[in-house]
């Protein structure tokens, strides 16, 4: 009798130094579903998959393709079996066009070496018009839309035969408009007998697309569930283990004078000719959280590159609390009160070889507390310092203020950052992306201190992807588009839909400072 | 024992002693295939270096010689680990401690200078030639490696032609420092005494070890220090700190150039060696001292160790046999085994490897 699994994973184990990633999980991919993992980060999810795909040897369990068993000792034993895989982040060669990532490794080939594009091209074409996967396939990459690049990476798995298709977090990069596109797609290649693994942890695109649904949690299998005999509610309390408030409780804002003023902002960008922030303007006031949101890799990053001084500003100002910081230092600009949670933890954040006691002073080392006339650093007064933070914002680690920071889970480490520069007593809290990779919990925490700063009078421009947040936490939102400022929304009156359109760049207003 | 494996400091030894035993074990096996019948004899020989003298006085007084020689290379290994710790490899440490020894060398033999003018002059050259390199890296984005290595020749034919003016008018070789200029050489302060009189055994040597334990506590205890490594460690959490990175690449580039060109004052100005003015290779000196900054794990006090070690066995091939073995061959062994020393981080990940699956059975039982 034949299977009705695609793919079984059963009973999968997978230990680290120190945690067990994968513990006893089981995951049933029937054929022609849609079957939804849902966890948090560091639920296992990552690590399950990259099991499948040969990257990982597991300690126990076995996998069974079509209910026979299989080995799958690396990625091309994977590739052998049909399973494919959508990134998070793209695998695409930049200045290839559309049709040659697509044919990348599998390049129909004559006798004498000589590629027959035209065979592929048909195959391509094809596949697009069947599962309504629109694409121009002699586009470059780097000129077409995010939107576009998935849809490459998806007719790379189809042109490659594969029956299972993994969706890695695919609606990360994606506007609403363009996450209704894809679900639809899945929908398409569900009806079309592929089965399709969906990596999320969004609770309504799971509701809204999945047949089935998977939820790991801590490494340790919870549950599968049918989506349609199941709640939003319930799905997340199974993720979390505990009922959360999605909601950013919060009393009405009551702005004061400005705090930041940018005027004219340009800043080049590093990557390609143009500006990648055009003649921006805006006001951050007191007792206010204003957000920037937009999709990734519109211009945010070196926003605030030229906000805190990494990167020179081609024309433009910037006053912080009535003085012109625009040619100032990035040591100046924190001293007069700005304060920087970065992007990137680990690129900027933090220094991981450091202990924890010495990353907390990370920004004020040179403050006479913690350095002596001659140029010692007062050990004694940066420990009782580092205890204190880890004490007041419940910073945890294994051993205290000598712990290295490399050993902190993302959560804690993201929490010694807020600590830092919370505790610095910021006039402005610049924060970007504050919450990336992080659980509910921490979520919900960060966003707390983010309104405590709000409510102490303080300015907070936050830097953020994603729309839960953009819509929850701000006061203001300012939609960026290519570099410009496209539109100022209040939260309480806009819909995501209209948020949508604002960064998809169908829709701007003028925008004044 | 697992667990004492597990600490870094416990590691950088283990892994250091297994790189000097695999360097002998290879060089033994070197020797066995050119000559198996004095092979077993020279290997010991090397090891042995001024033991192999059978009378104290003369032990002693070999002792001596590899002691000054030590002294150089320590601290070219300091300036070396210095620069490691900013992320720096300064390899440009061979020119400036040419550097250091055309400048101590022309001011005792041509303007006559006392031994500190000289010390300092040699302090001076070094910096400046490492500041070039730290300018050239922070303002035109020059790799130091490649800098370093230019300057290593310019540095070191600047040298020959500027030595050549107090040169023997016979041999390439600068004139005696002893008959010429005799205050210019290092005070011995009494320990020549405790080496047989050997004269080569100057204030250098504790001089040396100071500053090993300076060097330590510049990059521990201080805020400087502190920069140093956070750049060292993550050059752009340094840079959103706040932190002066291209004025702490110069000044860090300065300080182990200065470091090299001291230590060639520090060998030069004993008298045991003189410079020859035809030479036509940088001298080996800064380039051992990067395998003993790694042998010595790039911590400053194991530098003053590994420093002594690799020239011991330096010195030690010059008592391999030269019945059965050509006299080059004392250069082909200690090198094989100061080639393994630069091995030291591989065993240290060989190491980390091997302990990995205790730790995960520990996790298990949490």
């Amino acid at each position: 009798m034949e299977s009705p699994y695609a793919i079984e994973m059963l009973n999968i184990t997978k230990r680290f130094p120190g945690i067990i990633a994968n513990d006893n999980i089981t995951l049933q991919l029937r054929k022609g579903e849609i079957h939804a993992l849902l966890g948090e980060n560091g639920a296992g999810k990552s690590t399950l998959m990259s099991v499948l795909f040969g990257l990982y040897q597991p300690e126990e369990g076995i996998i069974k393709k079509d209910g026979v068993e299989v080995q799958i000792k690396d990625p091309n034993d994977a590739n052998a079996l049909g399973i494919g895989m959508v990134h998070q982040h793209f695998k695409l060669v930049e200045c290839f066009t559309v049709l040659d990532n697509i044919i990348m490794g599998v390049e129909p080939v004559g006798h004498l070496g000589f590629l027959r594009k035209k065979e592929a091209r048909e195959k391509v074409l094809e596949l697009s018009k069947k599962y309504g996967l629109e694409v121009d396939p002699d586009a470059k990459i780097e000129d077409i839309t995010v939107g576009m690049q998935q849809r490459t990476e998806i007719l790379k798995m189809l042109y490659r035969d594969n029956e299972i298709l993994i969706f890695d977090e695919p609606t990360a990069v994606l506007t609403p408009q363009e996450i209704d596109e894809l679900m639809q797609i899945m929908r398409n290649l569900a009806a079309e007998g592929k089965s399709i693994l969906f990596i999320s942890h969004k609770l309504a695109e799971i509701m809204a697309v999945a047949d089935r649904c998977t939820v790991l949690r801590k490494g340790k299998y919870i549950g599968t569930v049918n989506t349609k005999d199941t709640t939003m509610e319930e799905l997340s309390a199974m993720m979390v283990g505990r009922n959360v408030n999605f909601h950013v409780e919060k009393k009405p804002a009551h702005p004061g004078d400005a705090i930041l003023e940018v005027r004219h902002m340009t800043v080049a960008s590093k990557t390609h000719n143009n500006n990648a922030v055009k003649d921006v303007s805006f006001k951050v006031r007191r007792g206010e959280i204003v957000c920037i949101a937009g999709i990734d890799g519109n211009g945010q990053s070196e926003l605030v590159y030229g906000l805190t001084g990494l990167e020179p500003l081609t024309s433009g100002e910037i006053i912080l609390d009535g003085k012109d910081i625009t040619k100032a230092s990035i040591r100046k600009r924190s001293v007069a009160g700005m304060s920087h949670i970065p992007e990137d933890r680990h690129k900027h954040g933090l220094v991981l070889d450091y202990s924890l006691e010495y990353n907390m002073i990370l920004q004020t080392y040179f403050e006479s507390r913690f350095t002596d006339n001659i140029g010692f650093l007062r050990r004694k007064n940066i420990r009782n310092y580092s205890d204190k933070l880890i004490d007041q914002y419940d910073v945890r680690s294994g051993q205290g203020s000598i712990t290295m920071a490399r050993s902190m889970s993302g959560g804690n480490q993201q929490k010694a950052i807020i600590a830092r520069e919370l505790d610095k007593q910021p006039e402005l809290l610049v924060a970007v992306q504050p919450t990336r990779g992080l659980d509910v919990g921490a979520i919900e925490y960060i966003h707390k201190q983010l309104v405590a700063q709000r409510d102490a009078g303080k300015a907070v421009l936050l830097i953020s992807l994603e729309l839960d947040e953009v819509m929850d936490v701000p006061d203001r939102i300012l939609v960026m588009y290519e570099g410009e400022i496209v539109g100022e929304l209040d939260p309480k009156k806009t819909t995501q839909e209209e948020l949508g359109l604002y960064m998809a760049g169908a829709k701007r207003d003028e925008v004044k400072a | 024992m697992k667990n004492l494996l597990k600490r870094p400091g416990v590691q950088a030894f283990v892994a250091s002693v297994i790189c000097i035993l695999l360097g002998l074990i290879i060089g033994y096996i070197v020797l066995l295939f050119i000559n198996p019948q004095g092979a077993w004899q020279s290997i010991t020989d090397v090891v042995r270096n001024f033991f192999t003298w059978s009378r104290p006085p003369q032990r002693l007084k070999q002792f001596g010689n590899t002691l000054a020689k030590t002294i150089p290379l320590i601290m070219c290994s300091l300036s070396i680990l210095f620069s490691y710790k900013v992320g720096l490899f300064n390899i440009g440490a061979a020119g400036q401690y040419v550097a250091g020894a055309c400048a101590s060398l022309y001011a005792a033999l041509a303007w006559g200078w006392g031994w500190l003018p000289c010390m300092i002059f040699a302090i001076v050259a070094g910096a400046l030639l490492g500041a070039i390199v730290g300018f050239l890296k922070s303002y035109c984005n020059v790799n130091e490696v490649i800098s370093g290595i230019m300057l290593n020749w310019i540095a070191l034919y600047t040298t020959n032609t500027i030595l050549s003016n107090v040169k023997e008018t016979a041999s390439p070789y600068t004139l005696y420092l002893n008959k010429e200029n005799p205050s210019a050489l290092l005070p011995t302060a009494g320990l020549d005494q405790l080496f047989n009189k050997n004269t080569y055994v100057t204030i250098a040597v504790p001089l040396a070890l100071i500053i090993a334990i300076a060097v330590a506590v510049i990059l521990t205890k201080t805020r400087f220090g502190y920069e140093l490594r956070a750049t060292g460690l993550n050059k752009n959490a340094a840079r959103y700190a706040g932190m002066a990175e291209n004025r702490n690449i110069i000044l860090t580039l300065m300080i182990s150039g200065a470091l090299a060109g001291l230590g060639a004052s520090m060998l030069y100005q004993t008298g045991y060696m003189r410079w020859e003015c035809t030479q036509s290779s940088v001298p080996a000196m800064g380039f051992n001292g990067i395998a003993a900054a790694f042998l010595g794990g790039l911590n400053p006090i194991g530098a003053v160790f590994s420093s002594f070690f690799i020239q011991h066995i330096t010195d030690g091939g010059q008592y391999v046999n030269t019945n059965y073995y050509s006299s080059q061959i004392s250069d082909v062994i200690s090198s094989v085994i100061i080639y393994l020393c630069g091995f030291v981080l591989f065993i240290k990940l060989t190491i980390n490897r091997m302990i990995k699956p205790s730790k995960e059975k520990k996790g298990e039982k949490k």
